[in-house]
């Protein structure tokens, strides 16, 4: 089974590259875009023994950091 | 007595032999070098050194992954036992991935990689890190880093403040910090982390030897002890 795990800054934080990258669109003529807020996707291949528990844990201890950022779990049926 | 300071070495670490060498100019003694997949640190060690660089590619994020090495749980369990614990740049990052110092150490604000000698200020001069500067003292150190940029909430920001953990201030606008933090200390204050390289300012050839009273403090405090 693949779980998909996306990595946000929390609201609040300051959003550097999200900032930079505004401005790009901006550049290109795309217009109507308020705010750009960039993150991380991390997709795990896991077998049925992985709990959402373990999952939980795996983005606290490791794959988010949670002084400036949020996470989801997603499960992706095949 | 001899003074036994450690510096650990990452896959990605670069600036482990300056961070070496520096400890070394100043005590006289060899540093002991430790490879991160060691489980164990040296026996009685009076100052472990984390160094920059860029541990693990960067990967994830700055030294999330070297926060999770082998060695780290040593040196966790050192910090907890009162060993001074120093990391610079890259080694800030770490202490703060493993949760020995608060905060994070987010994409500079200005997007680039920011490497210049800044001015800096001695915030708290009564640490053991710090105890041979004057608070308000004025250094200049050299930053090299792309992700210096401190980060925490305005109560951890204000608790930092109000116990005197803010060890280093900016004077200059550098890469976004919060309050321009550019080192704090850890409640004990046995851990400091810090972006600027003292260990590249120890001596006037390098352009500045400010940095230097940092290595002579760390040692001085343990004779002393």
């Amino acid at each position: 089974m693949k779980v998909r795990i996306a990595v946000s800054l929390k609201p609040g934080v300051l959003d550097p590259q999200g900032r930079a990258i505004h401005h790009a669109l901006e550049g290109l003529g795309f217009s109507g875009v308020g705010d750009v807020r960039a993150g991380r996707l991390i997709e795990l291949e896991v077998d049925e023994t992985v709990t959402d528990a373990a999952l939980d844990e795996m983005c606290k201890k490791l794959l988010a950091n949670m002084v400036i950022e949020n996470y989801r779990v997603e499960r992706i049926a095949q | 007595m001899t003074f036994r300071g450690a510096v650990i070495t990452f896959p990605g670490s670069n600036c482990d032999r300056d961070l070496a060498v520096g400890l070394e100019k100043v005590s006289g003694v060899p540093t002991i070098r430790v490879w991160h997949g060691d489980t164990d640190l040296p026996e009685k060690l009076d100052f472990i050194g984390i160094p920059g660089g860029f541990s693990y590619g960067d990967y994830l994020r700055s030294g999330a992954m070297a926060a999770k090495s082998p060695i780290m749980q040593a040196v966790i369990a050192a910090a907890g036992r009162g060993v001074p614990v120093f990391g610079v740049c890259n080694g800030f990052q770490v202490l703060t991935e493993a949760g020995l110092l608060p905060g994070a150490l987010m994409r500079n604000a200005g997007l680039e990689f920011v490497c210049r000698t800044v001015p800096l200020r001695v915030e708290n001069s009564q640490s053991l890190f710090t105890s041979g500067y004057e608070t308000g003292q004025e250094l200049r150190i050299p930053v090299a880093h792309h992700d210096g940029n401190y980060f925490a909430d305005e109560a951890t920001l204000d608790r930092l403040e109000g116990e005197g953990r803010v060890a280093f201030r900016y004077l200059d606008e550098v890469n976004g910090s919060q309050r321009r933090i550019a080192g704090i200390l850890n409640e004990a204050g046995n851990v400091l982390g810090m972006m600027p390289h003292p260990e590249r300012a120890i001596e006037d050839e390098l352009g500045s030897s400010d940095g230097r009273a940092l290595f002579e403090s760390a040692i001085r405090s343990l004779v002393e002890a």
